[in-house]
């Protein structure tokens, strides 16, 4: 019975929220309540199910009772677990954020529904065993996406929004074509039946090679890797902050998902050509990254391209495919969907009570705002990955596996971007909050306890994270397994047969 | 048809349109169209056909109306909100995948059953068609806000 309920739940409640928002009508506070409550039930549905995955493993359904390498299964091992409770948290505080920060006339269009509605789809996305599947749910996210990106239709968000689909949608009919392929190759979209046959194959197959360019084109753009991150920039700056929380801590982390997935279950072959590029384009966009955090003045850019390291660094990981790198990849992916939402958070404060977002009309801030300056220096040290906190196991871990594989420029880049990371994070914290003082007649009265609350509850979840990484290593070592070790994840097949 | 009148300097363009040939086909058209639709939509479990086509092909036969009349008309015809008949749509689709659990089978395992009927027979009943029901009201009525909306925004 639970094997049936539980996988499904974090994709049924937030629909089922959402649906029920739809009922009600323009209420903007009946909406903020039922947001709150569907995103809560999602948490402790995700937390329940992260400890029955580390109970008894992965926890397979079948949808309508269909046979697996047939009919559509959702496949929830410990990374699919890890990342839909990361998600769960994330949108719990991102709706509180909402509360004071979105504004009354979004909230009357349904904002809180489309939220509802894009986490659908992203956990949708996290579960599935189905790479068709995959695609439908990388659309229902893509779509409540769009809405959210032009919901208010100011100009600039008109404007990105246009070139937002135009990308997404040119992207996802190469994601349909590659299937095609795909399903033509191996006559299934079942991923493990995909990896069971390819593994058991002993001809040549080189056309997966091809294959693979295609994926790693879609999920590169999804994912906003070089070269083809250009849209990314410009798309993310458009939306009001608690949109843009859920984009950068959520939406291109699917994509690096969807990588790490793939590359590890299909494309097992020719190795040395797939993983290389995957390196070497994982490089550029970390050294593409830093030159744009290092180079603007503008705080929700340099944050925008910190996702861009932030990317090449966990692909990097992904890309030494052995234990110790994938660890530190999921490390890393998940402290950095933490910290993200919180730096956003944080950012989008300073913004809403400033009314700025460059950061040479700011200063002094700290005399005001002590509490928020501390907190985000931690952030900024989270994010850098300073020993105790967040980010260091990843980065300790990518950096090893690197080492370990003779890829030694590639662990030195890596660790010169922390440099960068640190030098752009305290840019903003130095010039926002010491300095000389700015005007602070020109500040903004705004509610903001709610703000706060949610700002500094992510950063503490992650600093908490980063003290207990030690103790949710075993989480970690399951979720890195079935990346290195593919066979653990399709073994689902075996034992039914 | 309005605005086109008017652009070409038809000086009774503002005055309903009454083009009655257009009208009275439409209202017959209206008919089998629509009845052809709900014959896709039940056609749907085995053979070609099922609840996106139906609710496309409702979506235009009550287009064609709003083509023929005007928005008025066809709210006075067919008095429904368009959002409310979307989100019942996806109640049904999504409901009922759910209500499988209490049978204690996968999500979207559907239930069917014979009955005899005196009239008509054996008759198959398949938990199914409430699902493509969901599917239909949600394509037509989305399909048709989309058309009422954007006419809307050219006044």
């Amino acid at each position: 019975m639970t094997t049936n309920i539980l996988p499904l739940l974090p994709i049924i409640i937030p629909f089922f929220t959402g649906i029920v928002m739809l009922f009600t009508g323009r209420r903007p506070l009946a909406h903020r309540v039922m947001a709150a409550v569907g995103s809560l039930l999602a948490l402790i549905a995700t937390i329940w199910l992260t400890i029955h995955v580390y109970q008894s493993g992965t926890i397979v359904t079948y949808l309508g009772s269909w046979v697996a390498p047939f009919g559509i299964s959702v496949v929830i091992d410990m990374a699919a677990a890890l990342l839909l409770l990361t998600t769960a948290i994330i949108t719990m505080f991102t709706v509180i954020y909402s509360f004071q920060s979105i504004g009354i006339e979004r909230e009357k269009y349904y904002y809180y529904v489309m939220v509802m509605f894009m986490i659908t789809g992203v956990n949708g996305a996290f579960s599935t065993g189905d790479i068709f599947n995959m695609f439908v749910f990388f659309e229902v996210f893509l779509l409540a996406s769009y809405v959210l990106i032009t919901l208010g239709g100011t100009k600039i968000q008109l404007q990105e929004g246009f070139k937002y689909i135009l990308v997404n949608l040119i992207s996802s009919n190469f994601f349909v074509l590659g299937l095609a392929y795909l399903y033509s190759v191996t006559g299934s979209l079942n991923m493990a039946d995909i990896y069971n046959k390819l593994s058991a194959f002993e001809g040549n197959y080189s056309i997966m090679t091809l294959v693979a360019v295609l994926f790693i084109f879609v999920f590169a753009t999804k994912a906003g890797v070089f070269p083809l991150y250009f849209w990314l920039p410009g798309s993310y700056y458009a939306p009001p902050m608690p949109i843009l929380v859920l984009f950068g801590a959520l939406l291109t982390k699917v994509g690096v998902y969807a990588i790490a997935r793939t590359y590890s279950l299909f494309f097992i072959d020719n190795v040395d050509f797939t993983n290389q590029i995957l390196l070497l384009i994982a490089l550029a966009t970390v050294v593409m990254g830093s030159i744009g955090a290092l180079s603007y003045t503008d705080m929700k850019r340099i944050i925008i391209y910190n996702i861009l390291i932030a990317v090449g660094v966990i692909l990097v990981g992904v890309a030494m495919m052995d234990q110790t790198g994938l660890v530190g990849a999921f490390y890393y992916l998940i402290h950095d969907m933490l910290i993200k939402a919180a730096l956003f958070m944080l950012v989008g404060y300073l913004i809403y009570r400033t009314g700025e977002t460059g950061i040479q009309k700011l200063g002094g801030l700290i005399k005001l705002h002590p509490w928020t300056g501390w907190m985000f220096f931690i952030a900024a040290m989270g994010l850098t990955g300073v020993p105790p906190l967040s980010g260091f196991y990843g980065k300790l871990f990518i950096v090893q596996s690197t080492f370990e594989n003779d890829h030694y420029i590639s662990g030195i880049i890596v660790l010169l971007s922390s440099l960068a990371v640190l030098y752009s994070v305290i840019k903003i914290f130095i010039g926002v909050f010491w300095g000389s003082d700015m005007d602070f007649s020109k500040l903004r009265p705004i509610k903001s306890d709610k703000i706060l609350f949610a700002s500094f509850a992510m950063v503490i979840l992650s600093v908490v994270f980063g003290l207990a990484a030690d103790a949710l290593y075993p989480l970690f070592d399951m979720a890195a397994q079935s990346f290195y070790d593919p066979a653990s994840y399709s073994n689902y097949l075996t034992e039914v047969e | 048809m309005k605005q086109t009148l008017k652009k070409t300097g038809h000086d009774k363009a503002d005055r309903q349109m009454n083009d009655v040939f257009l009208q009275f086909t439409a209202k017959l058209v209206f008919l089998i169209v629509i009845m052809f639709s709900f014959n896709l939509f039940f056609a749907g479990h085995y053979t070609p056909g099922g609840g996106f086509v139906g609710g496309l092909l409702a979506a235009a036969a009550l287009i064609l109306l709003l083509i023929a009349y005007d928005k008025k008309t066809l709210q006075r015809m067919v008095p429904i909100d368009f959002r409310l008949i979307i989100t019942s749509g996806l109640t049904f689709a999504v409901g009922l995948p759910t209500l499988s659990f209490l049978f204690g089978t996968p999500f979207f395992t559907h239930q069917h059953t014979h009955i005899e009927i005196p009239v008509f027979g054996d008759v198959a009943l398949h938990s199914a068609v409430l699902f493509d029901l969901g599917v239909f009201l949600t394509v037509a009525a989305t399909a048709l806000l989309i058309i009422v909306l954007v006419g809307e925004a050219e006044n």
